[in-house]
């Protein structure tokens, strides 16, 4: 049974965690909402840049001109996972989450006789697969440093992915991210952005949208810069959905533990009253007795 | 006055500008252009300039911006850049810092088509920073 003593500093200390949560809980809603007003300002630029890409695949309609971003290898040999992650944990099931679906996916491959390569975005995801895949880890991006995310942050992986798929490093590229559904539910998503699934264009983009448009440069050179410019609006989508997403997760296991600490408090409190009622009641029949023997 | 049309400028942190204008003008990568309400439909790449917006209340706003695209149809113009700022926040620095790049990619570039492509680029930076600059 512990002591009296004991149990005060067991509550002094619970009480601590719990603001020190409870604090946690509260940065994490500050940033959340900037993390979702950044993924909602992104939001337009990735919309436009998917009709544009859709209008001019189809005016190219497939033709041998275009870009081998876009139509891929030929093979499906060698396979890049770049997976995307929080630098921080004590945010819950969120980046165990996109690590099991990224080690799930690696497993199928493997078993299917591919090559896997993997480029891992975020330090904990990084020591998630470091365990079981360390040989497959080509580079791990740290973004550690990175105050509020920005595009040259997205843009610099996507280089790094364009440029090892020009040396022919690999054939599929997939980006694993979770996808911010709200703040209790994060969807771990795989994305292939390697080659770029050419967009069936939209219904009504075929009757109003596919005016004869006029190309300068030619429709091809200009897809040839799009489509790298696309692949790194991808990375940096992923990039705010994972920020929005992980500061959710965060805010709603810090919300748990805040309310498991109340709990465990009252626990505790009740133990020790009960104790402490025990030990009065014990003194005063010490007390009595002694006055009966007398 | 010209008939107004809509114009976004685009950059992918946030949307700039979305508003009714009267013409824009645009860095194109073949030759600056100004569009107005009723251009025939164009895409086309744009290279590091300033865009100069004459909205439709009459006042004129001019944007730098590094490279993207342009959306042109006939009802707006949609500007997708790849980073943009207004003139009156250019960082002299930031700009600098792009020049610094560019230059390094030039010096480094492996092959005669990526040494003229980033000698090209790094030609347009210096124009831009000579034209949002004075000296």
């Amino acid at each position: 049974m512990p002591s009296l003593k004991d149990l005060r500093n067991r509550i002094a200390s619970v009480k601590a965690t719990q603001k020190i949560t409870k604090a946690m809980q509260m940065v994490a809603a500050a940033k959340l909402r900037r993390a979702q007003e950044a993924a909602e300002a992104a939001r337009p630029y990735s919309e436009r840049m998917g009709s544009v890409l859709a209008n001019i695949t189809q005016a190219i309609g497939g033709g041998g001109d275009a870009p081998a971003l876009m139509t891929g290898t030929g093979k499906d040999d060698v396979h890049l996972l770049v997976v995307c992650t929080a630098e921080r944990g004590l945010c819950g099931g969120f980046n165990s989450q996109i690590a099991r679906l990224a080690r799930d996916h690696i497993r199928k491959l493997l078993a299917d006789g591919k090559q896997v390569k993997i480029i891992c975005v975020g330090k904990k995801g990084f020591d998630i697969l470091r365990r079981d895949y360390a040989s497959m880890i080509l580079d791990r991006v740290d973004l550690r440093e990175v105050k509020t995310l920005g595009f040259v942050n997205a843009d610099a992986i996507a280089k790094k992915v364009i440029h090892l798929f020009n040396e022919g490093g690999f054939d599929i590229c997939t980006l694993f991210y979770s996808q911010f559904k709200s703040v209790i539910s994060q969807i771990p998503t795989a994305q292939q952005i390697i080659p770029a699934g050419i967009a069936s264009a939209p219904a009504e983009a075929v009757d109003g949208g596919s005016a004869v448009y006029e190309y300068e440069p030619e429709p091809g050179e200009i897809l040839s810069d799009l489509i790298p410019r696309n692949i790194s609006v991808q990375v940096f989508r992923a990039l705010l959905e994972n920020a929005a997403g992980e500061m959710g997760a965060k805010m709603s296991a810090m919300d748990n533990a805040t309310r498991n600490a109340g709990e465990m408090i009252n626990k505790l409190s009740i133990t020790y009253n009960r104790q402490r009622q025990a030990q009065i009641t014990k003194e005063l029949i010490e007390i009595i007795s002694g006055a009966e023997a007398l | 006055m010209a008939e107004a049309f809509k114009f976004e400028l685009v950059s992918p942190e946030r949307l700039l500008v979305s508003e009714q204008v009267e013409s824009v003008v645009i860095p194109g990568a073949e030759g600056e252009m100004t569009v107005m309400a009723h251009h025939a439909p164009v895409m086309t790449t744009i290279k590091p300039g300033v865009v100069t917006v004459k909205t439709a209340s009459g006042g004129e706003e001019r944007y730098v911006v590094f490279g993207g695209f342009a959306d042109i149809v006939p009802a707006g113009c949609t500007l997708l850049a790849e980073s943009a700022v207004a003139v009156k926040d250019v960082d002299r620095a930031d700009l600098a810092r792009r020049i610094q790049e560019a230059k390094e990619d030039a010096a480094d570039a492996k092959d005669d088509e990526a040494r003229s492509k980033a000698e090209q680029f790094l030609s347009q930076l210096t124009t831009l920073e000579g034209a949002i600059l004075p000296a």
